[in-house]
This record gives structure tokens, C-alpha cells and sequence, in this order.
């Protein structure tokens, strides 16, 4: 299933009912808790969409206490938390300062979503894996050979590419190939990733 | 003993220091008067910076309020006498406050808990839509920049400073270094371990050859040092840099014994980068300065 996290409904629950921005440490490492205990309780394979939409102010302390922290857990390549993959939405241009700034540093991606439905890369990314996932999200699903055949490379160095794309939760592994993160968020069409 | 600290009559940053230099010979416990009666002006910092003066002295000092009606007035408009009531002995007569003064984005606030972050970033948001976009034809983008940038230099008390400090912005018109442009300024002052300490108490620290307030000015503004290992750590003020460098602003940090800047890209400031063997004050002391834009 498709869960769907709404970050301002976290700092109301986990810090106080009247705040709608996202500052200091101690409040981003607080609904990142909050955040966190959500997840426990979804199951060890998810999509989850976190949604930022009535977030008012992101900063650097809370996006680096809320996004990077969090995604540390879940892309790490040698011992992931669990099988999670983000989706984030509602990402206003602010939000995106303060966010890709802790992503450079951490040397982390993620996907964001727009209104549109459109989906983006954003983060630290190489050309070709950045490519390999606009593939991959082209397609809608894809293999190893998909992408070896379009940006050159051979079914095995494309496979090692895929792979990390997977660690890095960029895309989503099933039986016969591939997802990318985004593509498979359409609200009105839940995806079971366990079925 | 009790020794007379003059104020210049117009308090900012750099007229502070004549205030320093008479105050870092004293011993901490010695008592002084800070005359304040011929003050004509004081910005945020000037403000910030005589809370932070008397949170640094063991012996409760004494404030000459100062003696010009509209000074006074407008110093209990900032909420300073507020403040100020707790740490200094005031003598003279505080005038309230009249009407509202409309330059003032945020009164002078105590910064010493989270929670206090979240009141100040609260609260300008209401204010700074209308004070930056109309009044200083910044770009509607500005306010939720600024609004980050205030958020991070307040956290940096609360995280480092180890114990309380002040904040206050507002804007006004820079008669001489502006040529009559209005600016916004955002003050932080906090009396507490500054930028060196901080840096030292961090695991495994290594002096390097040279070290001192202005390495670790460097350090922490110019290359996002931290005492904490966590990488994530050093950003907030990386972000400040990068946003007085979007908006033509300024920003300035005194700690002990130097001040760092990092200057405009227009010619409309010209302080130094880095300057050292100032006279010591405890803590550290933010300035940022955002310059109306101009056609």
C-alpha cells in the first residue's frame, strides 16, 4: 500500500498544536520520531508518500533533523532500516533550499512529486544513474536490459547501476525488473509492493 | 571601585567596541555605570548588545537611561528597558511607549529555549511580508529566506551559546553608508562561550598551531566546522552565507576577541573580512544587514 505521511500533522502531534514550521533541531528530531513510529507500524515493505503541502517554514536544522536523518535509516546500502521507499510531496521552492542542502552534504537523493504528477531526481546523483532512473520511470517499469540498451552500457554494468539505484531506494525491485520511486504513486491506484 | 562606561551616541557594531574597550580591562566583579544619557541612536546590535554586556558582568551593573525623550521612547518600544529592568539597575526616567513604531519587525526577544525560535519565527512572518517586499522592493521570495536565516542564527544560542541571549530586527534608512537606502537588520548577541570554546569541546580536538577567536571564526563560517561529529551539524550558518549572498546583504560575527564578515557584493560596506585583537566580549555577537533593493 501507498502510505501517506502529512509532516504537519507530525510537528502538531509530536511538539504542539500551533506550530506549522518546521525549525530547530529538537523539533525536526522530534517528528522525525514521530515519523518513525508511523513507519513501525506499516509493515516492513512501503511506499510512503511524506507530504510537506501545509509545512509553512523548512529549515536547515529541520530538514537535515527530518530528510536526511531519516532517509540515513532507510538507503543506507550495507543495512537498511527496512524496505521503505519516500515520495516527496508538497515540496515549495523553500523547502527545496533547505532540502537539497542536506542532501549535498549527506551525499543522499530522493524523489520528489509535483502537482502535475510529474516526479524529479533531486540531490546527489551521477549523469548515468540519474538517466538509468529517468529510463526506468519512462518506461514505467524496465529491466537491466532496458537501460543497457539505451544509455550504452553492458546487461551486467547496467545491472550494478539498477541495483544501486535500489539501495538507494530510488527505484523499487520487483520479480522481472524495476520501478522508479514516483512513478508508482498515482493516489488513486494503491500499490501492494508485497504482493 | 565603580568605573563610568561611556556610550557613544550613536550605538551600532562598530561603535560597541569604544564601549568594549573601556569594559575588557575591568575585572568581571568590578561594578559600572553604562551611561546611556547622551545615546541619540542604537540599532538592534547596539541593544542586543548592552543585554548581553550586563549578562557577562558578576556585579549587577547600573544604566543611565537615556535622557532624550524620543531615544528613551523608542528603546521601551524595543522592549529593551523590559530586558533590561533584570539586569542592570536602571536610574534616570524610562518613558513608555506611545505609538506603535512600524520599523520595528521584532522587538528585542530572549532567546534561550527552542521554543522561543518558534515564537520569533512566528511572529516576524506576519511582519516581514510587508517590511521587505513593500517597503525594501525585495523579492517576494526574501521572506521565508530571512525567516530561515533568523531561525538559524537564534538556534545557534540555544545549541552553543550555553546559555541565554537576544534577538531583535528592524529595518531602517542608512543615511550615510546607503546613501538614504533602507535596510533590514536582524541582531543576535549572547554572552556565552563563543565560536573558540564552542569549537574546543569538541570530541578529539586538536589545537592546530595557530588558534584563536579568529581560526575559529574561519572555521565555523567560512568551512562549516562544528564541535558536534554528526556531518548533518555547520549548516544553518552556511545557509545565513548563502542568503546574504542571494540579496546583496551583509553578514558579521563578533566572538571574543575578532569579528568576521562577509561583505556585499556591492560597494555599499566596507569593513574587513576579518578583524582581530579586538577587545574581548564573551559569546558571540550576528549581524546581517539586506539592503533595500534598488531599479
Amino acid at each position: 500500500m501507498i502510505n501517506h505521511i502529512d509532516v504537519s500533522s507530525m510537528l502538531r502531534k509530536s511538539v504542539c498544536e500551533l506550530y506549522s514550521n518546521l525549525v530547530t533541531r529538537p523539533t525536526g528530531a522530534a517528528v522525525r520520531c514521530e515519523i518513525e513510529q508511523e513507519l513501525d507500524r506499516i509493515g516492513d515493505r512501503a511506499l510512503t508518500v511524506i507530504d510537506f503541502s501545509h509545512v509553512g517554514l523548512l529549515d536547515f536544522s529541520c530538514a537535515d533533523e527530518i530528510v536526511a536523518k531519516l532517509l540515513l535509516q532507510y538507503v543506507s546500502i550495507d543495512a537498511p532500516r527496512r524496505e521503505v521507499y519516500f515520495v516527496f510531496r508538497g515540496i515549495s521552492e523553500s523547502h527545496l533550499e533547505a532540502i537539497e542542502a542536506v542532501l549535498e552534504r549527506h551525499q543522499l537523493a530522493l524523489v520528489t512529486q509535483h502537482a502535475d504528477g510529474e516526479s524529479r531526481l533531486i540531490g546527489i546523483i551521477g549523469l548515468e544513474e540519474r538517466r538509468a532512473w529517468e529510463i526506468i520511470s519512462q518506461l514505467g517499469a524496465g529491466a537491466s536490459a532496458d537501460v543497457a540498451d539505451a544509455i550504452g552500457l553492458t546487461t551486467a554494468a547496467a545491472e550494478v547501476m539498477l541495483d544501486t539505484l535500489w539501495r538507494r531506494r530510488l527505484l523499487i525491485r520487483y520479480d522481472n525488473g524495476y520501478v522508479a520511486v514516483g512513478s508508482a504513486t498515482v493516489p488513486t491506484e494503491p500499490m501492494r509492493l508485497d504482493a | 571601585m565603580t568605573t563610568i562606561i561611556n556610550v557613544p551616541h550613536s550605538l551600532e557594531d562598530k561603535s560597541f567596541e569604544l564601549v568594549l574597550d573601556q569594559v575588557a580591562p575591568l575585572p568581571l566583579d568590578e561594578k559600572i555605570i553604562v551611561d546611556t544619557r547622551h545615546a541619540r541612536w542604537a540599532s538592534p546590535y547596539g541593544l542586543t548588545a548592552l543585554l548581553a554586556l550586563a549578562q557577562s558582568r558578576a556585579e549587577r551593573p547600573v544604566l543611565y537611561v537615556p535622557e532624550a525623550e524620543n531615544v528613551s521612547t523608542y528603546w521601551s518600544r524595543m522592549d529593551f528597558f523590559k530586558h533590561a529592568a533584570e539586569l542592570y539597575e536602571l536610574q534616570g526616567r524610562v518613558r513608555s511607549t506611545k505609538a506603535a513604531e512600524s520599523s520595528v519587525l521584532l522587538e528585542v526577544t530572549s532567546i534561550s529555549k527552542s521554543d522561543d525560535v518558534h515564537s520569533v519565527v512566528d511572529k516576524i512572518q506576519q511582519r516581514a511580508q510587508d517590511a521587505l517586499v513593500k517597503n525594501l522592493n525585495l523579492d517576494a521570495k526574501i521572506t521565508m529566506r530571512f525567516t530561515m536565516a533568523l531561525s538559524e542564527v537564534c538556534q545557534n544560542i540555544v545549541e552553543h551559546a550555553g546559555r541565554g541571549g537576544w534577538v531583535a530586527v528592524q529595518t531602517y534608512t542608512w543615511r550615510v553608508r546607503l546613501g538614504g537606502r533602507k535596510v533590514v537588520v536582524i541582531a543576535v548577541a549572547d554572552p556565552g562561550i563563543g565560536f573558540r570554546q564552542s569549537l574546543e569541546s569538541a570530541p578529539g580536538f586538536q589545537r592546530k598551531e595557530r588558534w584563536d577567536d579568529g581560526q575559529a571564526l574561519e572555521e565555523t563560517v567560512m568551512r562549516g566546522a562544528s564541535r558536534f561529529r554528526d556531518p548533518g551539524r555547520g549548516q544553518g550558518l552556511a545557509g545565513v552565507r548563502r542568503f546574504v549572498g542571494n540579496w546583496d546583504g551583509k553578514l558579521s560575527i563578533r566572538s571574543g576577541t575578532a569579528r568576521i564578515a562577509v561583505l556585499p557584493k556591492g560597494d555599499w560596506d566596507e569593513d574587513e573580512p576579518l578583524v582581530e585583537d579586538l577587545a574581548y566580549f564573551p559569546g558571540a555577537q550576528v549581524q546581517i544587514t539586506i539592503p533595500e533593493r534598488v531599479a
